[in-house]
């Protein structure tokens, strides 16, 4: 018997596939989460619309919290740390974690490394902005990929943005030859192995999730059918105005995600969606998406 | 004639399963609503979040079809939260507040069994049912088979006895994936179940012969 292997590190994440983690702070808008149909859920003290606007360092949240949320619900329980920030992937791991997220929505604690992530026996999702940056996550030990959009933004511009650019990653290398692809490598700054891979495959190793401005149905829909294999939804729903039937509806949007009739009864009655930003009313400096080489 | 298999495409590893049906050359459909049943011979419940799963059965109206579909005779498989999904019940302690159940395998599972996921495992199986050469076994925060109902066959348990695949007539429950390790027997086995199913409800077929 051997456990945590690589296989059972990526089939956690194949199981979530078709579904969607919904950021919560309290173990009642866990609860809220499970039963509106999340396949998992992120604990953290604040949501990311909170976090841009309270400023601050971010830092992995107290693990009283993180453990409170997981004994109010049976479905998986993620928790992000900092970039670099080994020893709070080390506490995650200690108090039994699912999925640790070395997430950009915090404060990075390494401005040039990320975490040597093949060191741990919980697997680890993390954000990537294209196909370079997501095959550096895997060869570091990353089990699953998000594309990072903007976190806390309301605003999917940049999910899409991120999410296109790996696809379109992946559909060149298949293209190219196979001289062309140490050179193509060098380029992406990703290990030469995986390039090869995928250049053959025409897909990543591990499962690729959308996460960063998805608020409404029709959001999670879009990026399913740009070929995302579940979504990541942080402010989107419990900082909209009924959140039990936004979740619902995006865990519907998901899975019926190239079904329009169905689409457009679920986005039906839904409230408010959160107040969103425009890329363009960030200052430079705030922008999350930039953290991690 | 060969078998039509649906696999249940709500949520969960749906693509994994319908891959290994595609390297055994066999004709195959996501089920996502109750028309997507009509004409099939087999249907596989993947694995996933069985509560997400459940819940969404309940949502779109496919409760009742697949209730109809199970008493037809032809063959259900569920894998890991699809067992869950078959099961009459789960035991109180790793039961969601709402479980949407088919209740037509009458077992009581226990969700999660092992712990968090870092126990998470792989591991050798013996399943005669399938083969003579063991079974590569991964369990991804999986449950186990903890009451056995009078008509319910243990088809393989761990070296410390918890059974961990089911069978009842045409229903059949494995805690592990094979869909995830690109052997594909289990997926053949099931697929000569559907195909007996189907050659003993078509109109000129007078007897049934067991698999």
């Amino acid at each position: 018997m051997e456990k945590s292997t690589w296989t059972t590190k990526v089939g956690l994440a194949q199981m979530l596939k078709g579904g969607v983690i919904m950021d919560v702070v309290t173990p009642e808008q866990a609860q809220i989460a499970e039963e509106a149909g999340a396949v998992a859920v992120m604990a953290l003290e604040r949501v990311p619309a909170d976090i841009r606007r309270e400023g601050g360092v971010a830092r992995m949240s107290d693990p009283e919290l993180i453990l409170r949320i997981k004994e109010a619900v049976t479905i998986p329980v993620m928790a992000k740390v900092r970039i670099g920030h080994f020893v709070e992937a080390q506490i995650l791991e200690a108090i039994g974690i699912d999925y640790i997220d070395e997430s950009e929505v915090l404060t990075p604690a390494d401005d040039r490394f990320h975490i040597d992530k093949h060191q741990f026996t919980v697997p680890f999702v993390c954000g990537a902005r294209d196909l370079g940056e997501a095959l550096r996550r895997i060869g570091e030990g990353a089990a699953m990929i998000r594309s990072k959009g903007e976190a806390g933004t309301g605003n999917i511009v940049e999910a899409v943005r991120h999410l296109r650019d790996i696809l379109d990653g992946l559909r060149r290398l298949q293209a190219l030859p196979c001289e062309e692809l140490m050179t193509a490598a060098k380029e992406l700054g990703a290990p030469y192995e995986l390039v090869c891979e995928v250049a053959a495959t025409g897909r990543l190793p591990v499962v690729l999730f959308c996460a960063g401005g998805v608020a409404t149905p029709a959001d999670a829909a879009l990026v399913m059918q740009l070929g995302a294999e579940g979504v990541f939804v942080g402010s989107g729903i419990f900082k909209s105005e009924n959140p039990r039937a936004r979740a619902r509806a995006i865990v519907e949007a998901v899975t019926h995600y190239r079904n329009p009739q169905i689409l457009a009864e679920v986005s039906r009655g839904l409230g408010e969606p959160m107040r969103g930003l425009e890329l363009e009313a960030i200052p430079a400096g705030q922008r999350l998406a930039p953290r991690g080489w | 004639m060969e078998p039509r298999i649906g696999v249940l495409a709500l949520q969960g590893d749906f693509q994994e399963h319908l891959a290994a049906l595609a390297r055994l050359g066999i004709a195959r459909r996501e089920v996502k609503l109750p028309h997507d049943l009509v004409d099939l011979d087999g249907l596989i419940l993947p694995g996933g979040e069985s509560t997400t799963i459940g819940r969404l059965i309940h949502r779109f109206g496919l409760r009742e079809p697949i209730l109809e579909f199970a008493r037809s005779g032809r063959p259900i498989w569920g894998t890991c939260a699809g067992m869950i999904v078959l099961a009459r019940e789960v035991d109180p302690e790793t039961r969601a507040r709402t479980q949407h159940l088919l209740g037509l395998l009458d077992v009581v599972v226990r969700r999660n069994a092992f712990g968090p996921q870092i126990e998470s495992f792989e591991t050798e199986l013996e399943i005669p049912a399938v083969g003579s050469e063991p079974v590569r076994a991964v369990f991804i925060r999986a449950p186990v088979v903890c009451e056995l109902g009078p008509a319910v066959e243990p088809l393989a348990r761990l070296p410390d006895g918890t059974v961990v695949a089911v069978r009842q007539d045409n229903l059949i429950g494995t805690a592990f994936h094979p869909e995830l390790t690109g052997d594909d027997r289990f997926h053949a086995w099931f697929c000569r179940q559907a195909r007996a199913a189907r050659a003993c409800t078509s109109p000129e077929q007078a007897s049934c012969p067991a698999e």
